[in-house]
């Protein structure tokens, strides 16, 4: 168990000495999972936050080492566990960099069209929880309720709610099902007013904006310094978005706009997730439109499981890879590769070395939720009371998952 | 259990006692708001409002002083540990808990050097929910059979063993 | 790919290498020594503005030699470049700090510390990030088990050696 740290000399206002180390512990309602914030506080006033974090440590990285590939794909689901298909996505496209090899492209709308829902789904969660944590507690209900279609859709697409591993190296699982993309464009029909909904709800309440606006303000330079991306990246007026600005997958061939807001507190940070949403709903009717008929996993027998389920029963070559892929795993070359994509808490990073077994030798997760919750420690203006710390929290959006692997 | 001394241990006189009791006592099963990782996502849906939780008494609460159940909803890393157990200490009894998803029952597809393979390590579990995460009909599951576990429950009347050997049949 | 201008920081540091093996970005094998002066020229360099620091990962070869290596992935914002650095460290590994030149430097190290146990001269507050402690040994290492040891809340994990944990 953790020792208390001891408190540290920071200059008052009042010159008296009447810090208090306080403990926003893991169980609370508002740290969004296990964290455990040492606060030194001066009254009301808080000094210093010193995160501990470590708490929800798996030992992912670890794993990683010890399983194949393809085993490796309900591991990436968990890490932030609020988008599954998106980590999915970035890790499948890791292993395909160094295979040499790319999805189809009915694949790759496939897999776009489930990372821009969890991207709904994950900023769903944060638009309804901020507002409660500050004390809206409509809001939560309103957009779980919501949350519940896009999981729904989930459900229909690849038969899990959360941690779908649907996600194949080369292409996704399956093809989608009979119907569904008429009830994906049914969703994205019904939710575009939901969004205004929430808006609505919320964007002249006094409360909340006096919660939220002009707390936790980071200039575009400090955000940069302290490494955060996505949302938290834009609010603050940088308009880098790795969709656009280093495509993966089909988003070259996709329009959208990326948000960005100018003055980085929480506001605007809850703001640009709400737009986000949007500009979603946008990709994900045009990848509907756009999408081609065709395979959806690549043809290569030493990859990927076949296509054509029908050929396992009369071609023993077939069957023969097959049982050697589920066996053993397929064996990728010798090399390196990092790769970035926009997941919806910032950049999801997968460096993954290999040594030409059918495991990696390391694969490390850049986490964007760890290193945008360095932003509570220090270059943050404006955070002065306790209550702006959980609005704070809320903002940037951190999944214990992600943040210790 | 069993309250009373054994001159008044009379299964006959308390059984009404025992059921209104137990009744009350299922019926309004107030857990910690206490999620650790994947599953807790699970059970905000379970809370929220389309698998809604509260139609069974079932309200969340911040503090485990005022909680009869903890839900231990995700991995249980050996950092955590202590934890789990000092929030467990703190219940007042009767105390509950739902080991909810793989992890909490066994540490699910986590076997390494940080994570504690399954919270009934440290504590006691009641009800194990299996799945990972478990879906929130699961969940809703789980609580029917607490609520099927308590009911049976002796409060005022005493365990058979209890009793003196005379007045064993 | 080397459309990066790195001309002016081969000439200026003259034990970094470049190497072009990896296909998705160019890399600079650099030494321990050199590696904050090169940061510092990396970032401020008009030419060049690799102002955003993505990530710091540690690898450990046992049992090769050198042990370990620490490879960080920079990015230039303004000019959408991605560049990779790699340092080779011994054993016991030592590197310094770069949180003087991204201030996100601080924990990507702080949980290399953790992980494999590379120390860095100048950091603000090396402690340990994701185990607590007290915990002996670094997980990430490759004679670590991944189980663990074996003690009264890890049944399965592997009998305690006598000469100390996995470090």
């Amino acid at each position: 168990m953790t020792e208390v740290t001891t408190l540290q000399e920071v200059p008052t206002d009042t010159g008296m000495a009447r810090e208090v180390l306080m403990n926003l512990g893991p169980q609370h309602p508002s740290t969004h999972g296990v964290l455990r914030l040492l606060l030194q506080m001066d009254g009301e006033i808080v000094e210093r936050i010193e995160p501990h974090i470590g708490l929800l440590h798996r030992g992912t990285e670890k794993l990683f080492e010890s399983f194949t590939y393809t085993q490796i794909f309900p591991l990436t689901d968990r890490l932030d566990y609020l988008c599954p298909p998106s980590n999915n996505l970035g890790y499948a496209l890791a292993v395909e960099a160094l295979l040499g090899i790319e999805a189809p492209l009915r694949g790759q709308y496939i897999r776009v069209i489930m990372a821009e829902l969890s991207r709904i789904s994950g900023h769903l969660l944060i638009t309804g929880a901020l507002p409660m944590d500050v004390g809206a507690m409509t809001s939560l209900l309103y957009t779980m309720r919501d949350r519940e279609m896009v999981l729904d859709l989930m459900e229909m697409i690849s038969g899990v709610r959360m941690h779908t591993s649907f996600c194949r190296v080369g292409g996704v699982r399956e093809d989608l099902p009979e119907g569904a993309e008429a009830r994906i464009l049914e969703f994205c029909d019904i939710f575009a007013d939901r969004i205004s909904d929430y808006e609505t709800l919320l964007k002249n309440n006094r409360i909340f904006l006096a919660r939220v606006e002009n707390i936790g303000n980071i200039t575009a330079e400090d955000a940069i310094a302290l490494g955060l991306t996505g949302p938290n990246l834009r609010a603050s007026g940088v308009d880098w978005d790795l969709r656009r600005d280093e495509p993966y997958e089909i988003y070259d061939r996709l329009e959208f706009n990326v948000i960005t807001r100018k003055d980085g507190d929480c506001y605007d940070r809850w703001k640009c997730r709400l737009d986000e949403m949007r500009e979603s709903l946008r990709m994900i009717r045009q990848c509907v439109e756009q999408m081609p008929a065709g395979d959806v996993l690549v043809d290569d027998p030493k990859i990927a499981f076949p296509v054509d389920k029908d050929l396992l029963a009369h071609s023993m070559e077939t069957h023969i890879h097959h049982f050697e892929l589920a066996a053993y795993g397929f064996k990728v070359p010798k090399g390196e590769v990092y790769q970035a994509i926009e997941a919806p808490k910032g950049e999801l990073g997968y460096y993954l070395i290999s040594d030409g077994s059918e495991k990696p030798f390391r694969l490390k997760v850049r986490s964007p939720s760890f290193v945008n919750l360095q932003a509570l420690t220090e270059r943050t203006t404006n955070m002065k009371y306790l209550a702006d710390v959980i609005a704070m929290l809320g903002s940037l959006d951190p999944v214990m998952g992600e943040v210790d692997k | 259990m069993g309250v009373l001394s054994h001159s008044m241990q009379d299964s006959v006189l308390f059984t009404t006692a025992d059921d209104i009791i137990n009744w009350s006592r299922k019926s309004s099963l107030w857990p910690q708001t206490f999620g650790i990782a994947c599953c807790a996502i699970e059970m905000i849906s379970a809370g929220c409002a389309r698998y809604d939780l509260d139609r069974f008494g079932v309200v969340f609460r911040p503090s485990p002083r005022q909680s009869d159940v903890m839900i231990v909803a995700g991995t249980v890393t050996r950092k955590m540990a202590p934890i789990v157990r000092r929030l467990y200490d703190q219940m007042a009894e009767p105390r509950y808990v739902i080991a909810m998803g793989t992890c909490a029952i066994s540490g699910g597809v986590y076997n390494t050097y940080a994570v504690v393979q399954g919270v009934d390590c440290i504590i006691p579990v009641d009800i194990h929910v299996a799945g990972c995460p478990p879906r929130p009909e699961a969940l809703l599951h789980g609580f029917l059979q607490l609520q099927e576990k308590i009911t049976g429950s002796r409060v005022l009347r005493a365990e058979p063993d209890a009793l003196p050997s005379a007045e064993r049949a | 790919m080397t459309e990066i201008p790195l001309g002016s920081a081969l000439e200026q540091f003259s034990n970094v290498h470049l190497d072009e093996t990896a296909a998705d970005m160019p890399c600079l094998m650099v030494p321990p020594a050199d590696l904050l002066a090169l940061c510092q020229f990396l970032r401020g360099e008009a030419a060049l503005q690799f102002n955003f620091l993505s990530d710091i990962c540690g690898v450990d070869f046992h049992p090769e030699a050198p042990r370990f290596q620490l490879v960080y992935h920079l990015v230039s914002i303004p000019n959408h470049w991605r560049l990779r650095l790699k340092c080779w460290l011994g054993d016991p590994p030592v590197a310094p700090t770069v949180t003087s030149v991204w201030t996100t430097a601080n924990w990507h190290e702080r949980e290399a510390y953790d992980m494999y146990g590379i120390h860095f001269d100048g950091h603000p507050d090396l402690r340990r990030l994701y185990m607590w402690d007290e915990f002996d040994g670094y997980p990430m290492r490759r004679d670590f088990p991944l189980r663990g040891y074996k003690d009264h809340m890890n049944p399965l994990g592997v009998e305690r050696r006598r000469n100390g944990g996995g470090a």
